[in-house]
This record gives C-alpha cells, sequence and structure tokens, in this order.
C-alpha cells in the first residue's frame, strides 16, 4: 500500500511532468491525498487526466462566473479548482455556480472541500448523478459511492453554497435543552450569593 | 544598571547560511530531548538471533503503560567492494525499522524481506522508521579481535572514528510505505521533534555494542571479554549525510522557523536574565571547558571544517581570556554581556558554540520550548488569496529585504540548480551552465523566484486581489505561498541564494544535523559530511539516572 505521503509527492511531480506549474502541482498532491484519504479514486482519476491533457491541453478558466462554460474544449478541473479556491470568498455570494463540460470532475472536489473550510459554509455539488457534500474539509459524503466508475466528463456540475442553519426545528431543541436542564441544580439564596465569582449586581 | 533593549535576533542575520552552518548542538537538540523525555520508558532486548558471524535478526524496544516501540535489526554479509555510505548503494552491513509494537513472528518475516533492500523493498504503515549502516571496518574489527583476545580496544582508535557503525539514511513520514504521520502525530511521547527518528539511531548505537560482544565471544570464548562500558559510553553512531538534507528544509518552513524560534526564544529568555546565579554561570564554564577537550577531538580531512575549527580553538581562548577578566558577581544581564561581547570580537562559528553553551543551565527556559520544535505543515498551506497585491509586495519588502537586492541576471546568481536524480530519486545540485537537466530544476530557488514575484508585482495593480495576480502568473503560485508563510513565521525562510555559486551546501545540512544534535562534523567534500551521534550517551539501562550534560563527558 502506498502511503498518503507517497501519494502526495508523486502527484505533485507529475502533474509538473504534465505541464501544471510547481505551485499548481502542489496543489493536487495535496488535493490527491485528500481524495484518496476520503476514499476517492484521485489517483486513478488524476492519472487519466493527465495521460488525457498531455495529448490535448484542457481549457483554463481564469475568471470564475454564476456560469461557467469553455469556449471550445473541455474546461480543466485543477484550474477552475485553483479559480474557486482562490475567489471563494467572492463566489460565496453568487450562491449558486454552474459549469458546464468539465473533464473528470471528481478532480474539482478537494479544492471545493477546502474553500468549504476557507467560507465556514457546506458546499453541495451535483453532477451526473452524483451527489457530493463537502463539509469544510474535513469530510465528503456522497450518495452514489461508486470508486471504480470514473465520470470522464460532466456536462454540468452545480455548485451550492449551504447557509448555515439547523438541521433540527425550534420544537426538536427545546425539547431536548430541557432534557438537558436535568444536569443542573436549583440554586438556594446561599448558593445565589456563594456559588459564582461576581456579585449579583457589579454596578461599581 | 537599566534593562537593556533585547529583542530576538533578526532574520536576516540568523537566516544567512554561513550562520546557520556554524549552529552547534545544544540543549534543544533532539536526541538530547528524546533521552530526558524517555527516561521513564522501559528497554528490552527481546530477541537476539545472530549467527558466529553476528549475522541475524535481533529486536529492542522501549515500552511504557502498553505503548511498544520496536526496532527490528537485520544484520548480514556484504563484500568489502558491496560496503558504500552513499545512496547508491544497495547493500548494508545492517538494516533497521522501528516497528509499531511487538512484531509478531510473520511482521518478521515479512519485515526480514523488505528492510534489507531499503529504498526497493516495501513496509506497511505499522512500520514508524527505517534506516541501514555499515560498519567502519577499522573500528568494528579492532574491537572485535581486541574484544576476543580479552582485551579492551585502543583508545586512540576508538577516539579518532567514535562508533562502530555509521548510518547512511534514516527515513521517516511515509517513505517506502511507512506510517504517515498522520496515523501517530496525536500521540504524546512523540509531540517532539524526530522523537522516532532519534530512537531508532539510540537503539541502533545498543545493537552495535551487543553485536561485537556476541562476536568476540564466538571468536574466542574462553578469552573474550565484554566491552567495557565506559568506552562503550563514548562511542555514538555516526551518519553519513548527503544532499537529502538540504531541501527538507526548504521544504518545511514552518517547521525550520519553529527550531529556529525555539532557539531565539531561549537565547532572548536567556540574555534578560538580570541576575545570574553563581552556580548557573559555573555550569556554564564548566560545559565549556570540557566540550573544549571534544573539539580536540574533532578530526577532519575538509580544510573548509579545518579552518571552522582552528577559528574557533583561536576565539574560544580569547574567550576565556575574556572570561577570566569577567567579574560575574558583580555585572548585572551578564549573559546579555557576554552575548554583545562575542558578537563584536569572535567569529559566527564561536558566537553559536557559546549561544549553545549558554542554555545548558537553564532546562526551565529550554524544556517547554521543546513541545513548540514540531509543526503541522499543512495547516499553512491555503495561499489569502482574496487580500491585495500591496499587501504581498509589502511582505516581500520586510522579509526578502536582501533577497531582492540580488543581481539574478549575473550568471554567478544562477550557477547550480537542484534536481532529483532519476536513479535514485535523491535531491542533486549541479552547475546550470555545464550540465543537462536545468529544464526540470526543483522549486528549491526560492531567493530567486522571490526576486521574479518581486518584478512582477511592483508593476501590478496594486489593489487586486491576490487571487487576480495568480490567475495570470500561476508560475509564481509556490512563491506566493512561502511569502505569505514567512509574514508569520519570520524564520521559516533562508536569507540567501540558494543557487549561487558561492553555494556552500553542507552549511544546510549542518543546520539540520546541529538540532538533531549531531556532533564532529566532518564534511567529505562541499556536498556530503559525516558526524557522530549519541557520543557519550548513557547506555539504556542508565538513562533512568542520566544526566543531560552527557554529550560533554565523551573522550575527556
Amino acid at each position: 500500500m502506498q502511503s498518503f505521503s507517497e501519494i502526495d509527492t508523486t502527484c505533485k511531480r507529475a502533474s509538473k511532468a504534465a505541464g501544471f506549474s510547481w505551485g499548481i502541482a502542489e496543489e493536487i498532491g495535496k488535493n490527491i491525498r485528500n481524495l484518496e484519504m476520503f476514499g476517492l479514486p484521485g489517483v486513478k482519476n488524476l492519472n487519466l487526466y493527465l495521460k488525457k491533457i498531455r495529448k490535448i491541453p484542457n481549457e483554463k478558466i481564469k475568471r470564475i462566473r454564476k456560469i461557467n462554460k469553455p469556449k471550445k474544449k473541455e474546461l480543466c478541473p485543477i484550474y477552475c479548482g485553483t479559480a474557486f479556491l482562490d475567489n471563494c470568498k467572492k463566489l460565496e455570494n453568487f450562491k449558486f455556480i454552474k459549469f458546464f463540460n468539465v473533464s473528470y470532475p471528481l478532480l474539482l472536489l478537494p479544492f471545493l472541500g477546502r474553500a468549504s473550510n476557507i467560507v465556514g459554509k457546506k458546499i453541495l455539488i451535483k453532477y451526473e448523478k452524483n451527489n457530493f457534500l463537502l463539509n469544510f474539509d474535513k469530510t465528503i459524503l456522497s450518495d452514489n459511492l461508486n470508486c471504480n466508475r470514473i465520470v470522464y466528463k460532466a456536462k454540468k456540475i452545480s455548485i451550492e453554497f449551504l447557509e448555515n442553519n439547523n438541521s433540527f426545528s425550534q420544537k426538536e431543541w427545546k425539547e431536548l435543552y430541557k432534557l438537558s436542564e436535568e444536569t443542573f441544580v436549583e440554586e438556594s439564596d446561599r448558593l445565589k450569593k456563594k456559588g459564582a465569582g461576581a456579585g449579583l449586581t457589579d454596578n461599581d | 544598571m537599566n534593562k537593556p533593549n533585547i529583542q530576538l535576533r533578526e532574520p536576516s542575520m540568523v537566516m544567512k547560511l554561513s550562520r546557520l552552518g556554524s549552529f552547534h548542538q545544544s540543549k534543544l537538540s533532539f536526541l538530547r530531548s528524546f533521552i530526558r523525555e524517555f527516561k521513564s520508558w522501559n528497554y528490552k532486548r527481546d530477541l537476539f538471533d545472530l549467527n558466529k558471524d553476528g549475522y541475524g535478526t535481533a529486536v529492542y524496544s522501549f515500552e511504557k503503560k502498553g505503548r511498544n516501540y520496536s526496532l527490528v535489526c537485520f544484520a548480514q554479509h556484504i563484500n568489502p567492494e558491496e560496503r558504500s555510505d552513499r545512496v547508491i548503494a544497495t547493500k548494508w552491513d545492517a538494516a533497521f525499522v522501528l516497528h509499531d509494537g511487538k512484531p509478531t513472528k510473520q511482521d518478521i518475516d515479512r519485515l526480514r524481506k523488505n528492510v534489507p533492500k531499503q529504498e526497493v523493498g516495501r513496509v506497511t504503515y505499522k512500520e514508524l522508521t527505517l534506516s541501514r549502516a555499515n560498519k567502519s571496518i577499522r573500528a568494528f574489527d579492532h574491537v572485535v579481535n581486541s574484544l576476543s583476545k580479552g582485551k579492551q580496544p585502543d583508545h586512540e582508535i576508538l577516539k579518532r572514528v567514535g562508533y562502530l557503525y555509521r548510518t547512511t539514511a534514516v527515513y521517516g513520514s511515509g517513505k517506502f510505505g511507512l506510517a504517515d504521520r498522520f496515523r501517530i502525530k496525536d500521540r504524546k511521547e512523540i509531540y517532539g521533534p524526530f522523537r522516532l527518528e532519534m530512537m531508532l539511531v539510540y537503539l541502533v548505537r545498543q545493537f552495535t555494542f551487543d553485536q561485537v560482544n556476541h562476536i568476540a565471544k564466538f571468536k574466542n570464548p574462553n578469552k573474550a571479554v565484554y566491552l567495557n562500558k565506559d568506552i562503550a559510553r563514548n562511542l555514538g553512531i555516526g551518519n553519513s549525510t548527503g544532499l537529502g538534507m538540504a531541501p527538507f528544509i526548504v521544504n518545511h518552513p514552518t517547521l525550520l522557523h519553529n527550531w529556529i524560534y525555539c532557539r531565539e526564544k531561549a537565547l532572548k529568555e536567556i540574555r534578560s536574565i538580570k541576575e545570574v546565579n553563581k552556580d548557573d554561570f559555573n555550569i556554564f564554564k564548566n560545559c565549556l571547558e570540557k566540550s573544549k577537550a571534544n573539539i580536540d577531538t574533532w578530526v577532519t580531512d575538509s580544510k573548509y571544517q579545518i579552518n571552522k575549527i582552528d577559528t574557533l580553538k583561536t576565539d574560544l581562548t580569547k574567550f576565556f581570556k575574556y572570561l577570566e577578566n569577567l567579574n560575574s558577581q558583580k555585572n548585572d544581564y551578564l549573559w546579555n554581556l557576554i552575548y554583545i561581547w562575542s558578537e563584536e570580537n569572535l567569529e559566527e562559528e564561536c558566537v553559536e558554540y557559546i549561544v549553545s553553551m549558554m542554555m545548558e543551565p537553564y532546562e526551565k527556559i529550554i524544556d517547554p520550548l521543546i513541545i513548540n520544535m514540531s509543526s503541522e505543515e499543512e495547516n499553512y498551506f491555503n495561499i489569502p488569496a482574496d487580500r491585495k497585491v500591496f499587501d504581498l509586495k509589502k511582505i516581500i519588502e520586510k522579509n526578502y529585504k536582501s533577497i531582492i537586492e540580488i543581481d539574478f541576471r549575473d550568471k554567478k546568481s544562477t550557477s547550480n540548480f537542484w534536481f532529483i536524480s532519476k536513479n535514485k530519486e535523491e535531491p542533486r545540485v549541479a552547475n546550470r551552465y555545464e550540465e543537462h537537466g536545468a529544464e526540470l530544476e526543483q522549486p528549491l530557488a526560492i531567493a530567486r523566484d522571490i526576486k521574479k514575484l518581486y518584478g512582477k508585482l511592483i508593476k501590478y495593480n496594486q489593489k487586486d486581489t491576490v487571487a487576480e495576480f495568480l490567475s495570470n502568473n500561476d508560475d509564481l503560485r509556490h512563491v506566493v505561498r512561502r511569502a505569505f508563510i514567512v509574514e508569520n513565521f519570520p524564520y521559516s525562510e533562508i536569507q540567501d541564494n540558494t543557487i549561487g555559486a558561492s553555494l556552500v551546501p553542507i552549511d544546510m545540512l549542518r543546520l539540520k544535523l546541529s538540532f538533531f544534535g549531531a556532533v564532529k562534523f566532518d564534511p567529505k567534500s562541499d556536498k556530503w559530511l559525516r558526524i557522530n551521534m549519541y557520543q557519550g550517551a548513557p547506555h539504556p539501562h542508565e538513562m533512568k539516572l542520566s544526566k543531560d550534560n552527557w554529550v560533554y563527558n565523551s573522550f575527556n
């Protein structure tokens, strides 16, 4: 078994060899390591993608808009991801972002995971019957974990920044809170005076 | 006396290669802090299955509260022509791996098939560090022969060599399938830096003693004696180190910062002591006196190092004279006085030597720093690309002042390039204008690339974000990342040109080795050197009662 450190180093070097700058290659190394740690086929996707772009380079996106389409070829997931990561605080305002015709979309995921961590919001990404929920770069949840199935191209990718909302109702919260109160001690007047450091009034 | 204004030393001064290459071992060094921290662990030799020639398998372990680390050793016969300390070697006298826990018979069988092969073998996440070593034939054979004849070895021969075996690499953190650091980093006992590498080397040293005793006994069962414990204590483990270490310090900027920062913080705190206790001052003087004898046993054929040692000796003589005339009881801020005098009167080699010695009396200052000498590099990987070009430009002007003054149009400034060799996957440095391969240069020419970045930034719209800048300049992304790191970690960057004609790569190696705690730097060229580790260190069964100044007790 390869260690994650070996995966990081080899992916970085291979990406440089395939034409990316060292700085981007460093990002790729870290990202593929993350994908593999999450149990997703990062190495497999990267290997196929680097082989593809050595023959036909993909289109590099420089600026991300609400809707992003390639002019001629397919969009490069690495450049899309890098631009997304670098601009994530601005992009958060769009709430929804769409990409069309992106090669190997799995390679976009770790950039978005890191962006989720930076902006402090979960990000939902959908393409080709795959849904991924990216939780602050801590986990990636998917409803379709089929590691051997490679998505060579996503015709459409939808990205949504999820607002930090509760996943429960106020009623549910109150019920739970009430139960938690059973661990508290009812204070007598004497305890109120002596149990805490500050006075009952502190207007001095 | 008014309190002097004592600050941390400036990175622009400390991070020069000539200064970093003058660092010496100190109380902060990892092999010393390892012994302090592992004093309470239980040492055991679990297996010693060697044949009459000393070939076979041995296992040594440290255990505490159910946690166990085991060194598995494999010793084999190799022909003299196969014995090479260079990384191109494919066979070694002995190979070692530190296993996480007690190895089963299956583990040992698996490791036996892989560990002696080193880089072409595979280990697993159950293994933590990997190494190999060759005998110092002149010392090893002499010791075995002497012991087998019932005599102790000749002091002069051992003094000259200082060890029985030399390691030629110690690998960790995921190399060749070893456990990734994230798997073990939360274990408290290895919070300190390079704990597992230090443990491996320490246990290897014990194996070398056991092996010579074993072979001598088989050679002459009736007459052989054991190696005297005092003599053994004065033997360390040698190490041959090449360029592999140099990129490490460039590629781990926050780690480098933490090492240097702790050293600088210690120095600042010591210089700030108003009244220096007489006992503490005597500890300093005593260590200095003893260490002088160590310098005399420091043998090297390298002109570069001979000059450094000679300067050190001359400066130390000057320094002792200065100390004689100094009234240690009448001066407030004595350490500060000594430090300032040293900077004004001595060369860097001796100044840094004295700085190391000044730490000796101060466990209370040093020990709390040790835990801060590791780093999670990943936490600082993201580029804050929403910041402005102006901010980045200012960071560079503040933190790379001397770098942006270098003229990289001058060929001498770009003489060298760093690359990874295809046959051994190891870092190398070569002349850009004489050798092929510069187009495959590694991203280690930080000074040149920072200057290039600066050149572009000053022409860019200062109000643009770094993200906008990067979208047009992704070739500079690696140095943009570094610049934002140096903003918060000022000692993270070498303030010199690592591709210039005057580069002495062993300065980079010596920096790292001094933090390890190595002594007796013996450069064999400007690209590799030999050193000694654990010379004078307590034997494993003596660790519990050992004193930390053992490093000054060797061969006095």
